[in-house]
C-alpha cells in the first residue's frame, strides 16, 4: 500500500448509551503511515471511539473500514489478526505474568501451536517458542526494558507498566497502533521517553498510529494531523498548526472569549 | 517480586533459559525423589502406600482443576462429577466391551473431557459466582443421570462393580501394585501440566484469567480457550476417576460427591492457585491433615466420651475448614508462593534484598 492511502476510514458512526449520544455522525480517515492524534475534553468520546474500533462497543450505524475489512462485522478476537493493536488508558496488562511472558502472550496471533502441540511441547511448540522469544527480546531491547524482563508486571511502577503495555502492543507487529493516553500520569522524563519510543517505532516500521492524548504540547509536536472531538462531534480536523488557530477548538477548550 | 535466578549461573541459549529443570543437580534430585517414590512399596507400610496412592489420584484431579481455575480463572465445582463420568466410562468399557485397561483409561479421560465441554459452555456468558452455579449443575445432573438413566447398563443407585486393571498379564489388585499405575499417570499428567502452562496455550489461559478484555483484543478466542481449559480439566478428572474406580473396584453416584469437589478447590487454594506445584502441595497437606484428624480422633473422643462417635466424624471437616480459613487469611497465595519466597530468600542469603 502506498503512503497517503487511506488505511482506516470511519464513516457516519453513531453510538449512544441510554439517552447520551457518545459519538454523533463521526467520520474521518487515517492515512497509511501517519500519526493521527485525537484530542478533546474529558467525555468527548475518544476512548469510546477506540472501543468501537475494537468491537468492545457495537456501533449503532455507520461503517468502519480497515484495509478493506468492515470492522463492525468482525468478531472482536479476529481484529488483532488484521493488524490492529492497542494500549489502554488504565493499563490492562496480565498482572500475574512477567514482562517477558506478557510480550510472549502477545505473540499469540503469530503462533500456531494448538492443544496437542502445547501438551507435547517438545518439538514444534518448543522451536516456535524460541523463535518468537527472539522477536520479543528485540522489542525488549528497543524499549529498554532488559532490567525488568523477569519482573512480575503487577509489581512494576506505573511508568514502566505503560512501557510494557506499549511493548505488548508492538509484539503483535501491528499495522495500526491505537494508543489510548500513553503518557497520562507520567513525569516529564517518562513522557519524553515515551514520545521518543513512539517516534522511533514510527520511523523504523512506518506503523500507522492513532493517538489519544491530553498533553497538548506533546500532541502538537509529534502528530501529523489532529482530529478534535467535543461531545461526540468532530469539530475540527487538520495539521497541528491549523488546529492551534481554530476558533471552535479554542472555544471547546477554553470557553467563549469575552 | 522478580523471578530470581541464582547468581553466577548464566544461560547461553534461549532453550536453556526457558527450561523448567535447569541444572544437572536438579535433574539428579528429581530422579532420586522419583526413585524413592516408585520404590515406596518395598520399604513402606501398606497403610502409607495406600495413602500415597490416594494422594496421587487426588493430585491428578486437583491438577485438572488447577488448569481450569488456577490458570484460566474459571471457577468450577464440577470436578468430582467429571470423575464420576470418567469412572463410569472406564468401568463400562472394561466390563461390557472387554477393553484392556490401558485403552479404557485414555478413552475415559476423553469421554470425561467431552462431558466437561458441555458443562463449560456457559462459561462464555457467565463469570465468577454465576459460573460456579453453572458448574454445580454438573454435580447434580451427572450423579442423577447415573442413578436414573439406562438402568439396565448403569445399574441405578447400586452402581457398577469394576474389574481390577490387568496390564500385560499383571493384576493391579493391591495398593503396593496399584501405586505404580497411579504414579506413572501422575508423572505424565504433571509433565503435561507443565508443558501446557509454559506454551502458547498456557499463556492464552493466563491472559484470560488476568484480563479477559485485553486477551480478546490480543487475538485470544475466549470461547475456544475456555472450552479447551474445561476439556483439559475434565480429562484430568476422567483419569483420576478411572484410576479411583478401578482401585475401589466399585463406582456409584455417591463415590465422588460435591464435598470432594469442594475439597479439591480447598486443596488448590491451600497449595496455591496459578502454580503447577500448588495441586501437589495442597493435596498432600490436606490429605495429611485428614489423616491426622483420624489419628487424633480417639484421643479427642476420650475427652468427650459421651459423643465419641460424632467427635471423630467432626474432626475432619473441622481440620479442613480451619486450615482453609487460616490460609485464606494469612497466605491466600498458597504454599507454592511460600515455596517461591523460601527459594528467593535462600538465593539472596545473607542479604534480604
Amino acid at each position: 500500500m502506498n503512503p497517503k492511502d487511506t488505511q482506516l476510514s470511519v464513516r457516519n458512526v453513531n453510538l449512544s448509551f441510554g439517552g447520551t449520544q457518545a459519538l454523533v455522525n463521526l467520520g474521518f480517515d487515517v492515512r497509511q503511515g501517519e500519526i493521527l492524534a485525537i484530542i478533546g475534553p474529558n467525555g468527548a468520546g475518544k476512548t469510546s471511539l477506540l472501543n468501537c474500533l475494537n468491537r468492545f462497543y457495537k456501533v449503532e450505524s455507520g461503517s468502519i473500514q480497515f484495509e478493506g475489512y468492515d470492522l463492525t462485522k468482525i468478531a472482536p478476537h479476529r481484529i488483532a489478526g488484521l493488524g490492529i493493536a492497542r494500549t489502554f488508558q488504565n493499563i490492562a496488562l496480565y498482572t500475574g505474568l512477567s514482562t517477558l511472558d506478557n510480550l510472549m502472550a502477545a505473540r499469540h496471533i503469530h503462533m500456531h501451536s494448538g492443544l496437542l502441540q502445547s501438551l507435547i511441547y517438545w518439538g514444534f511448540a518448543h522451536r516456535e517458542d524460541i523463535s518468537h522469544r527472539m522477536v520479543v527480546e528485540e522489542i525488549i531491547d528497543f524499549l529498554e526494558m532488559e532490567h525488568i524482563r523477569r519482573s512480575i508486571v503487577g509489581s512494576l511502577p506505573y511508568g514502566l507498566r505503560k512501557r510494557v503495555e506499549l511493548g505488548r502492543a508492538l509484539a503483535m507487529e501491528p499495522r495500526l497502533l491505537l494508543l489510548d493516553e500513553p503518557m497520562t500520569g507520567m513525569n516529564l522524563e517518562e513522557k519524553e521517553d515515551m514520545a521518543r519510543f513512539i517516534l522511533d517505532l514510527h520511523e523504523r516500521q512506518k506503523t500507522t498510529i492513532l493517538l489519544i492524548e491530553h498533553d497538548m504540547g506533546l500532541v502538537m509536536d509529534i502528530a501529523d494531523r489532529v482530529v478534535v472531538l467535543d461531545f461526540g462531534v468532530k469539530i475540527a480536523e487538520g495539521s497541528p498548526q491549523e488546529i492551534r488557530e481554530d476558533q471552535q477548538v479554542i472555544k471547546a477548550y477554553l470557553g467563549e472569549a469575552r | 517480586m522478580a523471578i530470581l535466578r541464582p547468581a553466577g549461573e548464566f544461560d547461553t541459549s534461549y532453550a536453556s533459559d526457558m527450561a523448567t529443570i535447569r541444572r544437572p543437580w536438579q535433574w539428579c534430585l528429581l530422579l532420586v525423589f522419583l526413585l524413592a517414590l516408585f520404590t515406596l512399596p518395598f520399604y513402606a507400610s501398606q497403610g502409607l502406600v495406600a495413602l500415597v496412592n490416594r494422594i496421587g489420584i487426588t493430585i491428578i484431579a486437583v491438577q485438572g482443576l488447577s488448569l481450569l481455575t488456577g490458570f484460566t480463572g474459571q471457577i468450577s465445582l464440577g470436578q468430582a462429577a467429571f470423575m464420576t463420568a470418567g469412572g463410569y466410562v472406564s468401568a463400562l468399557l472394561v466390563n461390557e466391551l472387554g477393553w484392556p485397561f490401558l485403552l479404557a483409561l485414555p478413552a475415559a479421560a476423553i469421554a470425561a473431557g467431552l462431558v466437561g465441554l458441555i458443562f463449560g459452555l456457559p462459561s462464555l456468558r457467565v463469570k465468577g459466582f454465576y459460573l460456579v452455579m453453572a458448574t454445580l449443575a454438573a454435580q447434580f445432573i451427572i450423579p442423577w443421570f447415573t442413578r436414573n438413566a439406562f438402568q439396565d447398563v448403569l445399574n441405578g443407585a447400586q452402581g457398577l462393580n469394576v474389574q481390577v486393571p490387568v496390564i500385560f498379564g499383571v493384576e493391579f489388585n493391591t495398593p503396593q501394585r496399584y501405586i505404580f499405575l497411579t504414579l506413572t499417570v501422575l508423572v505424565l499428567t504433571t509433565i503435561l501440566a507443565f508443558n501446557v502452562t509454559r506454551s502458547r496455550l498456557g499463556r492464552a489461559f493466563i491472559s484470560i484469567r488476568d484480563n479477559d478484555l485485553a486477551a480478546e483484543l490480543l487475538g485470544v478466542n475466549l470461547f475456544k480457550y475456555k472450552l479447551q481449559a474445561f476439556f483439559l480439566a475434565s480429562m484430568y478428572a476422567g483419569l483420576a476417576g478411572s484410576l479411583a474406580a478401578h482401585q475401589l473396584r466399585h463406582i456409584n453416584s455417591e463415590t465422588f460427591t460435591l464435598i470432594d469437589s469442594i475439597i479439591f478447590m480447598g486443596m488448590l487454594v491451600i497449595g496455591g492457585l496459578g502454580s503447577n506445584l500448588g495441586p501437589i502441595f495442597g493435596a498432600i497437606v490436606v490429605e495429611f491433615l485428614i489423616e491426622a484428624a483420624t489419628l487424633l480422633g480417639p484421643f479427642v473422643a476420650m475427652i468427650f466420651p459421651a459423643k465419641s462417635a460424632g467427635v471423630v466424624q467432626a474432626l475432619r471437616p473441622l481440620f479442613f475448614g480451619t486450615s482453609l480459613m487460616l490460609f485464606l487469611i494469612f497466605e491466600p497465595r498458597g504454599l507454592a508462593y511460600r515455596w517461591q519466597l523460601f527459594k528467593a530468600a535462600w538465593r539472596l542469603r545473607p542479604f534480604s534484598h
